[in-house]
């Protein structure tokens, strides 16, 4: 068992317990251990993209720290938008000296002064790099043949250009994860494009028409399900369906699925009843569709 | 000094309109300078390089008796010849004329500091005086010159450079890389802003490189080793292995009509087939095929020879091996041209993985009439014929942050002209463009341009962000910046204008020629206005896409430019050197063969017998490496010796 | 096609009618505004060449009254009353597809950004989200966070 240290977020801890709850199933399966850290704290949720806000970076790079203070040097996250601030904000820290110098001094009643040094690592990374894709799919065999998922990146998993998971432009990550588990992963044109992120609580019809046009991309395709990665494309790509159908008679619903959750109905690990209830697209259909085929 | 004669030196300052006058007190240099030692006279004038003031430099230097002289002017990069040339007609020996240059590296870059900056400039003046006071009168030597060019690319440029330089009655050699010549030009359906046909105009030119006297085409070759200087290089040449004796080829074609083995064509950009023995195009000069060994079953599996069995000519030889060939040319004219930037570097547009969105020269495929649907727009995915095309202009180009900074010059006229002739082959197809502005500087070209709006060619200011496929449509999706809207098309099919690069081959050959390129990789003219031709190596010219984008017009004329620079050189029997060079004092020599590998030109060798260093005046560019190299001070730059830049130290000091 | 707009109008406060085509002084063509964003976010908005990229891969310009190139624009030219008025800023997702893809290398997201910061640090745009207990009980943590974060006074 490897040892993983763990940067939940908030949201893995309410909305999206079962992101966790089934990342842990299926990573101690292929034999990582998710240790949580000891004191974490929110990262803020967002980068701030203003120069000038180098408070806003203190959060995130506080998590960096309790890493380095457990004796870590890397830390492992599952939620896109965490990845991404945790990220971008170490970068800032090592490559932007004004900003590293203010930083350090606002953190000077910590016990140990931070050294720019814990590398973030995402779910993606990890299976691509650390588990292989090829290893992956000999473990899984035939796995989810015949289930087609489109795999949905959204924005923070690619942008900025070079502190993503892979190519910005033209990504392979997600596909080829999918394809590992056997499954075959739509040609989804939108798989990049934005669900409406924090509008969702001030816009939330603008977000249910941008959840329309991704779900009917991916039905265009002919996915089964929508597969994401970030509990916040999740609400919106899910829960928001209800006003687009709600606005829309001919809209029809589409399940959307952590890719952890996939990942163990391919290694044939039971999708866990109380899951179901975080979903609100009927998921029982397609699950039973994966079990069959797992 | 030596007991050389007294030293009268003239200091003329030109005001260079305002460029210099603007920023620099004349006044305050003229009294400066003409209280420096040995100063004759000091004087000034509106524009130095003007008749009046090349007169003004004669009539002084003969009032004065003037035996040096300073001109406080521009770069010498652009008037020292003009000057010297100048003080010639006058009588004194050119290279006692210096510039002190007030202008680039004075005025211009002080323009808000005009009272240092006139401090600065009389240093400047100062210190050329000072230099001149020791130059010595040199004279040119000559060296004979053979009167044989080598052009190298077998494309429009190439053509029209071969051609000019044959008729005038000099032998050239024209090395293709390819099997054929023709370049790109002969993949263009017709040419923009007449519609003539870019076939028709351009094949019988072909014809007449393959049947010219004094042309010696050597296609599928590649310039591999050069050696020597202006007047007399050495090349060698590789003529590639193309698996057919062309000396006994008939060019029958029996070959390739028996050839069992089918792959996409590059001419016709992936669109069209060709066989494993092919010519590129029917028209192809020469008309000779060649085997293309990765695809070839006998190359691969030592199976079929079909070809073999039924050449009637014995010409197909499997076992042909390169050959190198060398020869004494005189003059290079480097017409490598362009390739389009892939569209895999476009990820926002589908990375190129999208069938029905392809490139300029695609479409040209899809428009010519001897192209793979002979000249019916079908799209590539289904052969359906497109009801709306949507042409991207600045795909990749005008994006310094991520692909090419530069305009490609010429896509807002061809994409005008597909979508014209579009709109001509398709019955109520619609075309639209998306341009960020539309540049059509050229002759009719607006006129061209507006022949297209008239026609109903929907012209959107706007780029577009991205470009995907969905069910059998392509969707664009894109802005009307002129009406601030978001706006998106489904069309069936996109055209990328894609950024014009030089040929990716252009490093290697860099290397070999010795020349310079820029940082996207396309040749360096010697000088951007004053020697647009030239090259920085002497006797190599440019002509085409290579050193930058332009179309054909402009090609030809570049062209037949590059091609009279030749013939000027040939028309002289000797040619004069550059006398600014170096020598080895003997005396002080100690053989050590430092400044030998310190030399880019090659232009020093070791004598074994007398342990001393030669130099081949002819190769010598007078750089300096080498002055810098000895440790024994034996090498002399002439006119440029250690004591003259120490002196001009001093100035300093 | 698209029916016409007038895009440079001004949007009365306290209604929604639009008065008529803005004219713009020269008095009024002052950089500050766009130096001021410049400041906050790192962008050189001057180097902007209009050419529309940001916004036709927007995914909110549906939504959004003036686009952000014209956001752009109107920066350029000192128009921040235009700026302020729009909507444009909090319609604006943050998803970074503009910054990424802009020819010119302008931070697009992060001048719109720079907007809503100095609309919030004026105290006077009274942005509140104003949730509703169920709102709150249905939003996910994360939602809830990064719209205080970017959205809200």
């Amino acid at each position: 068992m490897t040892k993983l240290l763990y940067y939940p977020g908030c949201t893995l801890k309410a909305d999206a317990q079962h992101f966790e709850e089934s990342a842990m199933c299926a990573l101690k399966e292929l034999g990582f251990e998710l240790q949580e850290l000891e004191r974490w704290n929110c990262c803020g949720t967002v980068f701030s993209l203003a120069t000038d806000n180098t408070m806003f970076h203190l959060a995130p790079l506080r998590n960096l720290l309790r890493t380095r203070e457990e004796g870590g040097d890397k830390l492992f996250t599952l939620c896109s938008m965490c990845y991404n601030t945790l990220k971008r904000a170490n970068k800032l820290f090592n490559e932007d000296p004004e900003k590293n110098d203010k930083v350090r001094k606002a953190m000077y009643e910590e016990a140990i002064a931070y050294d720019g040094k814990t590398q973030t690592l995402h779910l993606l990374s990890l299976l691509r790099d650390e588990v292989g894709f090829d290893t992956l799919k000999n473990k899984i065999g035939k796995g989810l043949n015949g289930i087609k998922l489109a795999p949905y990146y959204g924005c923070m998993l690619l942008r900025p250009d070079g502190l993503g998971v892979d190519n910005m432009e033209h990504p392979r990550v997600f596909e080829d994860l999918i394809r590992a588990m056997g499954a075959e992963a739509a040609d989804f044109p939108f798989r990049a494009e934005c669900c409406g992120s924090y509008q969702t609580a001030q816009q939330p019809e603008i977000v249910a028409e941008r959840t329309r046009l991704i779900i009917g991309s991916a039905r265009k395709c002919g996915a089964d399900a929508v597969a994401v990665s970030c509990p916040l494309c999740a609400f919106n790509l899910d829960q928001r369906q209800a006003i687009a159908a709600r606005l829309h008679s001919d809209f029809e619903l589409m399940p959307v699925l952590y890719i952890t959750e996939c990942l163990c109905l391919a290694l044939g690990i039971e999708f866990k009843e109380p899951w179901k209830a975080f979903h609100y697209a009927p998921v029982d259909a397609v699950i039973r569709k994966m079990e069959k085929k797992a | 000094m030596k007991g050389s004669p007294i030293k009268k030196i003239g200091v003329l300052i030109c005001h260079c309109g305002k460029n210099i006058a603007g920023t620099l007190d004349i006044p305050e240099l003229i009294r400066g300078a003409a209280a420096l030692p040995d100063v004759a006279f000091a004087g000034d004038y509106k524009y130095m390089c003007s008749q009046p003031g090349q007169e003004l430099l004669k009539e002084k230097i003969k009032e004065f008796g003037l035996n040096s002289v300073v001109v406080a002017a521009c770069t010498p990069n652009l008037h020292e010849p003009t000057f010297r040339k100048a003080a010639a007609e006058a009588g004194l020996n050119p290279y006692c004329v210096e510039m002190a240059n007030i202008r680039e590296q004075c005025a211009w870059v002080h323009q808000n500091n005009g009272h240092s900056a006139t401090e600065k400039a009389l240093q400047i003046i100062a210190m050329m005086v000072k230099k001149v006071a020791q130059n010595s009168p040199l004279f040119e030597a000559s060296i004979p010159i053979v009167k044989r060019a080598l052009i190298i690319g077998g494309g429009i440029a190439g053509m029209q450079a071969a051609l000019d330089i044959a008729d005038a009655g000099y032998e050239a050699i024209l090395v293709e890389r390819e099997p054929s010549i023709g370049g790109h030009m002969a993949q263009l359906s017709e040419t923009f802003p007449t519609l003539d046909c870019a076939q028709c105009i351009l094949t019988p030119k072909m014809v007449s490189i393959g049947s010219h006297p004094r042309i010696r085409l050597l296609a599928y070759s590649e310039v591999r080793g050069l050696e020597g200087y202006v007047g007399n290089f050495k090349v060698k040449i590789e003529r590639k292995s193309s698996g057919v004796d062309w000396d006994k080829c008939t060019g029958c074609g029996i070959c390739m009509e028996k050839c069992p083995t089918k792959v996409p064509g590059e001419f016709d950009r992936g669109l069209g087939k060709r066989k494993a023995i092919y010519t590129p195009f029917p028209q192809a000069v020469p008309n000779k095929p060649v085997i293309d060994k990765a695809n070839c079953l006998y190359y691969k599996k030592g199976v079929c020879r079909i070809c073999e069995k039924n050449c009637e000519a014995r010409a197909i030889n499997f076992q042909q091996e390169p050959q190198i060939i060398e020869e004494d040319v005189g003059a290079i004219v480097v017409a490598t041209g362009y390739d389009l930037y892939s569209t895999e570097n476009l990820g926002e547009y589908g990375a190129g993985e999208i069938p029905d969105v392809i490139d300029s020269l695609a479409f040209e495929r899809l428009l010519s009439a001897s192209g793979p649907t002979s000249g019916e727009v079908r799209r590539p995915s289904d052969g359906k014929i497109p009801k709306s095309v949507v042409f991207i202009h600045c795909a990749g180009s005008r994006d310094p942050e991520k692909h090419k900074p530069y305009c490609s010059r010429i896509c807002c006229m061809y994409s005008t002209k597909q979508a014209l002739l579009y709109k001509h082959a398709v019955h109520g197809g619609q075309p639209y463009l998306f341009y960020i502005d539309i540049r059509s500087g050229g002759k009719n070209y607006e006129e061209f341009v507006e022949r297209a709006q008239s026609e109903g060619v929907i012209y959107t200011r706007g780029k577009v962000g991205r470009v995907y496929q969905e069910g059998d449509k392509v969707i664009v999706q894109g802005v009307d910046t002129l009406l601030g809207k978001p706006m998106k098309i489904e069309a069936d099919m996109v055209v990328l204008a894609m950024a014009m690069q030089p040929q990716l081959t252009t490093p290697e050959l860099r290397r070999i020629l010795k020349i310079t390129t820029d940082i996207h990789g396309f040749w360096t003219e010697a000088h951007p206005k004053m020697n647009p031709l030239g090259t920085t190596t002497r006797g190599i010219y440019l002509a085409g896409c290579g050193q930058a984008p332009r179309d054909i017009p402009d090609t030809v004329s570049q062209a037949s430019g590059a091609a009279g620079k030749v013939i000027g050189l040939f028309s002289q029997n000797e040619l004069p050197l550059d006398p600014m060079t170096v020598y080895v004092e003997e005396d002080l020599c100690a053989g050590c063969g430092l400044c030998v590998a310190a030399c880019s030109y090659e232009a020093r060798s070791l004598d074994p017998q007398k342990r001393i260093v030669l130099v081949n005046a002819a190769l010598c560019q007078g750089c300096g490496a080498c002055m810098i190299a000895c440790p024994n001070g034996a090498t002399i730059h002439k006119n440029f010796s250690r004591k003259q830049i120490l002196n001009m130290v001093d100035v300093l000091t | 096609m698209i029916a016409w707009e007038m895009i440079y109008m001004l949007k009365e406060k306290g209604g929604l009618s639009y008065n008529t085509k803005m004219e713009i002084e020269t008095m009024d063509i002052k950089s500050e505004f766009a130096e001021r964003i410049s400041e906050i976010s790192g962008a050189n908005l001057f180097k902007c060449y209009q050419c529309g990229k940001c916004s036709a891969g927007c995914p909110m310009a549906e939504s959004m009254d003036i686009l952000p190139n014209q956001i752009v624009r109107l920066a350029q030219l000192g128009q921040w009353d235009e700026i302020q008025n729009s909507n444009t800023p909090w319609i604006c997702a943050a998803c970074l597809a503009c910054s990424v893809r802009c020819p010119r290398g302008i931070q697009i997201a992060e001048a719109i950004e720079a907007v809503r910061q100095i609309c919030l640090r004026n105290r006077n745009s009274e942005r509140r989200l104003g949730l509703s207990d169920e709102q709150i009980k249905e939003l996910p943590p994360i939602a809830i966070i990064s719209a205080y974060r970017k959205i809200a006074e």
